[in-house]
């Protein structure tokens, strides 16, 4: 039934080449740790995936409950804390793994520098990599604000005002972030819209370019 | 249809579409070709990424049930003592910000000049370490170099963490999050409802308001204390459903003797014992719900 359901598709759009492309790529001896255990370091990448996996689903929950304005942001939050069924455990999953992404990223980073994979041909995977970095700290950086407590605010605010100190472009900066003169009603909204559309959208489509750049070039060889 | 069934055509097109009609069997490539011990991604690795990755994530729930992420109170931006404090990953950032020669007349070289360099360097790093040597002991600028920010930026995240419990330690504070969750426990142990910081004041306005004990209350001052509109300015109590706390009696109370060393000056000299009856029949109906 599957199979016939699946020759159906594959018929009118050939798609086993798709799938196909991602199963058969190999893992070579080096990078696979049932081999040789120091090769867990190459497990970073796709543990930072996986926790990102985590961070998008479960912020998919979170914005069920989340209300982003001044008044209900707090309220929201200690609601999907306290009352609702498993909020605890959403809400804690996208806490933590928000630091544990980081902590997965660095190491990750710190694998691709220490065994010099940024080299050719490899340097365009590199930036990419960290323009993902800096994506992955201004998601920190704007879902802080988001549970609207005193740390989320001021927190914001120092952040902001150092934004704001850089010159010529610094104001600037803290007028598009603020949306005003102060951390307020406009910046929540502000700070929502930046963490959960244009952040994800753009951590999504570097994602795409740095899998499809490891596909393409395989995974680098041994030292 | 150009293309079609055309037996000349080398391609074989399905229908009318530019999907080519292919007829690879669908069996995976055999890996003894391949130098060493490699295996397909799918699903022989995959399938034991995933049992890793189950026992990952069951360790995870497990902590995020023992410990509950931190909430602390509402943010409140006249609050001068609170302690501000980002994430720890900014910490290296933020402690970086407080040395001199980075900050105040140098804050350019704090906010651009070192972080635009470092960050630069690492962004740029295959194009300024062009050498083909991949081993990192075989590269001792780039490797030392990354050695000493890593080095700068765990004694700088530890140097801050440090400081904001001191300051903390200090100010007698305890954080938010850990003062609310005390507060909720001790409540829980004495049977009490979880205090609940999101419940809306709720908002009383006078309740008959052209009533002649307004007039009194403007007369006696009342309106200097308590505000025009008796709602409370400062630390001074709003009147306006003051019903829904006092009684009657115990409203005429606070008039007739005051209350808290003269902060609400006794008024059982400036006026009546009949106006401050007035007086407090009329707050004691101040009620929130009368509406
Ligand atoms: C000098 C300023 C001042 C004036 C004038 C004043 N009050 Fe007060 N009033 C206070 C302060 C301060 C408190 C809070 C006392 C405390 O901390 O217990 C208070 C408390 C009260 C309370 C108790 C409210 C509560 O929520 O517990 C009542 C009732 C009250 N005032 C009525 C009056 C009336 C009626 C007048 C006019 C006749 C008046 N006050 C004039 C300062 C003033
Ligand atoms: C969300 C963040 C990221 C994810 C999910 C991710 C994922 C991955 C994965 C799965 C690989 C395959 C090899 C491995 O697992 O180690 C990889 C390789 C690579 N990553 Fe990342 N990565 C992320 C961030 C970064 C960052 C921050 C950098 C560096 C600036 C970087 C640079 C590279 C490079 C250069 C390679 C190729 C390495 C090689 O071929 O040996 N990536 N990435």
């Amino acid at each position: 039934m599957f199979k016939s359901v699946y020759n159906w598709i594959d018929e009118r759009l050939d798609i086993t080449p798709l799938w196909r492309d991602v199963a058969d790529h190999e893992v070579p001896e080096h990078v696979n740790p049932a081999h040789h255990f120091s090769a867990f370091v190459y497990c970073f990448g796709g543990l930072t995936f996986f926790i990102t996996v985590i961070q998008i689903l479960s912020g998919m929950f979170l914005t069920m409950y989340y209300v982003p304005d001044i008044i209900n942001a707090y309220a929201s939050v200690d609601y999907l804390q306290h009352q609702v069924a498993f909020g605890q455990i959403v809400r804690g999953m996208h806490h933590f793994g928000a630091s544990l992404v980081i902590v997965m990223m660095f190491l990750h980073t710190l694998r691709v520098f220490f065994t010099g994979s940024y080299k050719a041909p490899r340097e365009m995977n590199w930036v990419v990599g960290m323009l993902i970095f800096f994506i992955m700290l201004g998601l920190g950086f704007t879902g802080y604000l988001l549970p609207w407590d005193n740390k989320a605010y001021y927190a914001t605010k120092v952040g902001v005002e150092i934004a704001a100190s850089v010159p010529v472009l610094g104001p600037y900066i803290a007028d598009f972030l603020y949306g005003g003169d102060i951390v307020g009603a406009q910046t929540l909204t502000r700070f929502f819209a930046i963490h959960v559309f244009f952040l994800p959208g753009a951590l999504i489509a570097m994602l795409a370019a740095h899998f499809i750049m490891i596909r393409k070039q395989g995974i680098s060889g041994p030292l | 249809m150009a293309h079609g069934h055309n037996s000349n055509e080398k391609v074989v097109y399905v229908g009318d579409s530019r999907v080519k009609k292919s007829n690879h069997p669908n069996i995976p490539p055999d890996y003894t070709a391949f130098p060493g011990k490699s295996e397909a991604f799918i699903p022989n690795f995959l399938l034991k990424e995933w049992m890793v990755g189950c026992v990952v994530l069951v360790g995870f729930l497990a902590w995020t049930i023992a410990e509950p992420a931190p909430l602390g109170y509402p943010a409140d931006p006249t609050n001068a003592a609170f302690v501000p404090m980002p994430d720890w990953y900014f910490l290296f950032l933020y402690q970086f910000l407080k040395y001199p020669y980075v900050s105040q007349d140098y804050i350019l070289l704090g906010t651009l000049g070192v972080p635009g360099v470092l960050f630069g360097g690492l962004l740029l790093a295959p194009f300024l370490d062009t050498g083909k040597e991949r081993r990192f002991y075989r590269r001792p600028i780039a490797s030392s170099l990354m050695f000493l920010s890593l080095i700068a930026c765990v004694y700088l995240t530890v140097v801050s963490w440090d400081h904001y419990q001191h300051t903390l330690e200090a100010n007698g504070q305890i954080p938010e999050h850990i003062e609310r969750e005390e507060k909720a426990r001790e409540a829980a142990e004495a049977g009490k409802e979880r205090p609940n910081y999101t419940k809306p004041a709720p908002v009383a306005s006078l309740v008959d308001a052209d009533d002649p004990a307004m007039d009194i209350a403007k007369q006696a001052q009342c309106v200097s204390c308590h505000a025009a509109d008796l709602k409370g300015q400062g630390s001074v109590p709003p009147l306006t459903g003051v019903g829904d706390i006092l009684s009657k009696e115990e409203i005429a109370e606070v008039i007739t003797n005051g209350r808290n060393n003269g902060a609400m000056p006794a008024f059982k000299d400036s006026l009546s014992s009949e106006e401050i009856d007035q007086l407090a029949t009329w707050l004691s109906k101040q009620k929130t719900a009368a509406e």
